[in-house]
């Protein structure tokens, strides 16, 4: 193990002393997979080329604890995703754009099912998004492209995802609407009251500003875990979701009852749970396919706050 | 004594309606109140032969006066499924179900439900609430389901871009009429635009589209789809997707006298969509000038 890799571990150790461990098995709800509809692809592992403050699964340029998945294993992926009926695509990380067989990985998720990628939009140039535009052409299936951005402004965004980020950012989805595309962009509340309505049209504004004639937000709320706890706090030892609170109406909205998330590493319940090996349910979706046990305090923010990750 | 195992088998027992022979079916959606609409697609799937209607739901929302299509679906003997809307407005429920999301879509969403609602009449409220929820029927002995949203969910949307084959495939395979049944033939609408699409193994799924509503294409027509089921024809189920032009701007006369809304005014008279735009998938939404 390198110095890195282990001052990685040594600083991951500190955070989960911050986050309450999971519910034992018997006190935990449990939730059937309703349908595998929307299968999630950790494509980069932890490896980003930012390191957010508020970053729910610790990712970042030297973070390299789940690797990324080889051009093959994701292949895998998608014929297996097929033959169990998949609805939807997502690429995720880390910086899914990391990835050397990017776009290639893109061309063939798109042959398969509607596809989205999340990004932070840093990579996007003229060349990228070009390629882009190709891609969302030649397939009959949708495209999403979603960027993370987290204010309106350098001070509001560079607070939590680092100095100079909201330049770059913007100048992404510059690129994305100097071809035509419209991004989803995705805001986490880091700060009280930013899905306020007038922030909603601050964004909106701004998207239009950059050249966006179609501009979506999407607001996400803050999960406390990951880095985030360091910033503010974790969960408190009594957030965690009881198996009474699980109406069925709540169990109809959550999106661990429709998905599942692919890494190098072994399938999981959802992309929030990355980092916890008892989420771990097999290691292709075949196995992946019983229910699940809502353990973790993150679950906590799923069902009290309604959070669906897909767009 | 009877074969009571051979009866659980039965594979005719099961469908709402079998059909047998040579019959012209127009099946439509998204009837949004546009009493006009509903009155030319009637007449000129009529003039095409159709002795049989069938409407997939969504009665209300959008447009004018939602008593005035009650009579048109009772003269023709429509047989019709409940969509969201009509659930919604049958039990009086607080809004229309229909999934948006974004803000400014929920609250011209909120405003044409409310319309309807509060025009709509006890007896029509009685009638949208007694609709089934879906129908299974054996066509040229092919087996077609027909809902409203999705075979599982009567607000899913099944847009064109976003519906994978792997997806579709499961759709119908768990469509059957009783378990492990499996449909033919899937017939939907609640988008609101129209799209066909034959499976690899050739199970087709259809999206009728909305009569109510111009297909954010940049006309002010609306579209059906005009089925001919012939067993003894090669394609024993044929579709053809029909455009239907119609008074669109009485309609919109209508709208503004009613004071609905003027971003819906000019859906109906431009052919674009002006709300409810963040439910578009990229691909279609590209396709629309908003």
């Amino acid at each position: 193990m390198s110095m890195s890799t282990s001052s990685a571990v040594a600083r991951r150790s500190e955070m989960l002393r911050l986050v309450p461990g999971p519910l034992p098995l018997e006190a935990a709800a449990e939730l059937p997979l309703a349908a595998l509809d929307t299968v999630w692809i950790q494509l980069t592992g932890t490896l980003c080329n930012i390191a957010c403050r508020h970053c729910f699964i610790t990712c970042g340029p030297k973070e390299d604890r789940v690797r990324m998945m080889t051009h093959a294993e994701v292949a895998r992926t998608l014929a297996e995703a097929e033959r169990l009926g998949v609805k939807e695509i997502y690429f995720t990380g880390g910086e899914p754009m990391l990835h050397p067989e990017f776009f290639d990985v893109l061309a063939d998720s798109l042959a398969v099912a509607p596809t989205a990628f999340l990004s932070n939009g840093i990579l996007i140039d003229d060349l990228a998004a070009r390629r882009l535009r190709q891609l969302f052409d030649a397939s009959r299936y949708s495209l999403d492209c979603r960027i993370s951005l987290d204010g309106t402004s350098p001070e509001t965004n560079d607070s939590v995802r680092g100095r100079g980020t909201f330049q770059k950012i913007a100048r992404g989805i510059a690129c994305l609407a100097e071809v035509g595309l419209a991004p989803v962009v995705t805001v986490v509340e880091h700060q009280e009251g930013m899905a306020a309505a007038e922030e909603r049209l601050r964004f909106l504004g701004l998207l239009r500003e950059l050249g966006v004639t179609r501009p979506r937000v999407k607001f996400l709320p803050l999960l406390r875990i990951g880095r985030e706890p360091t910033r503010t706090h974790g969960y408190g030892e009594d957030e965690f979701v009881r198996p009474e609170d699980l109406t069925p109406e709540v169990a109809e909205r959550l999106q661990c009852r429709s998905c599942r998330l692919v890494t190098a590493d072994g399938v999981m319940t959802c992309p929030l749970l990355l980092d916890e090996p008892e989420a771990r349910l097999g290691s292709a979706l075949g196995d992946a396919l019983g229910p699940i046990r809502l353990r973790w305090a993150a679950c906590h923010t799923c069902v009290s706050e309604g959070l669906q990750c897909r767009t | 004594m009877p074969d009571v195992s051979r009866a659980h088998v039965d594979p005719v027992a099961p469908f709402d309606r079998v059909v047998e022979r040579r019959a012209v079916i127009a099946v439509f959606g998204g009837v949004y109140n546009n009493h006009l609409a509903l009155q030319a697609t009637l007449e000129d799937a009529e003039q095409q032969g159709a002795t049989r209607f069938l409407c997939l739901g969504d009665l209300g929302g959008f447009g004018p006066h939602p008593d005035k299509v009650w009579p048109r679906l009772l003269g023709h003997e429509v047989t019709v499924l409940q969509g969201n809307y009509d659930h919604s407005v049958g039990h009086g429920l607080l809004d229309c179900a229909c999934g948006y999301t974004d803000p400014r879509d929920n609250h011209f969403a909120s405003l044409s439900y409310r319309y309807t609602l509060a025009k709509t009449s006890e007896a029509f409220r009685a009638y949208q609430r007694g609709l089934p929820a879906v129908i299974h029927e054996r066509w040229a002995g092919q087996s077609v389901r027909l809902a409203h949203g999705s075979p599982r969910q009567v607000n899913e949307f099944l847009w064109e871009s976003t519906s994978s084959d792997a997806f579709l495939s499961r759709l119908l395979d768990e469509a059957g009429p009783r378990a492990g049944g499996r449909a033919d033939l899937l017939l939907v609408t609640h988008t609101g635009i129209p799209w066909q699409r034959r499976l690899p193994d050739g199970r087709r799924v259809i999206n009728v589209g909305a009569i109510g509503r111009p297909a954010n294409d940049g006309s002010t027509t609306v579209w059906y789809a005009l089925v001919t089921v012939d067993p003894a024809a090669p394609e024993p189920i044929a579709v053809e997707m029909r455009r239907v032009a119609y008074d669109h701007e009485r309609l919109a006369d209508e709208m503004r006298r009613e004071d609905l809304p003027q971003e819906f005014v000019e859906t109906i008279l431009t052919g674009w969509w002006t709300t409810c735009l963040e439910i578009l998938p990229p691909k279609e939404r590209l396709r629309g000038k908003f």
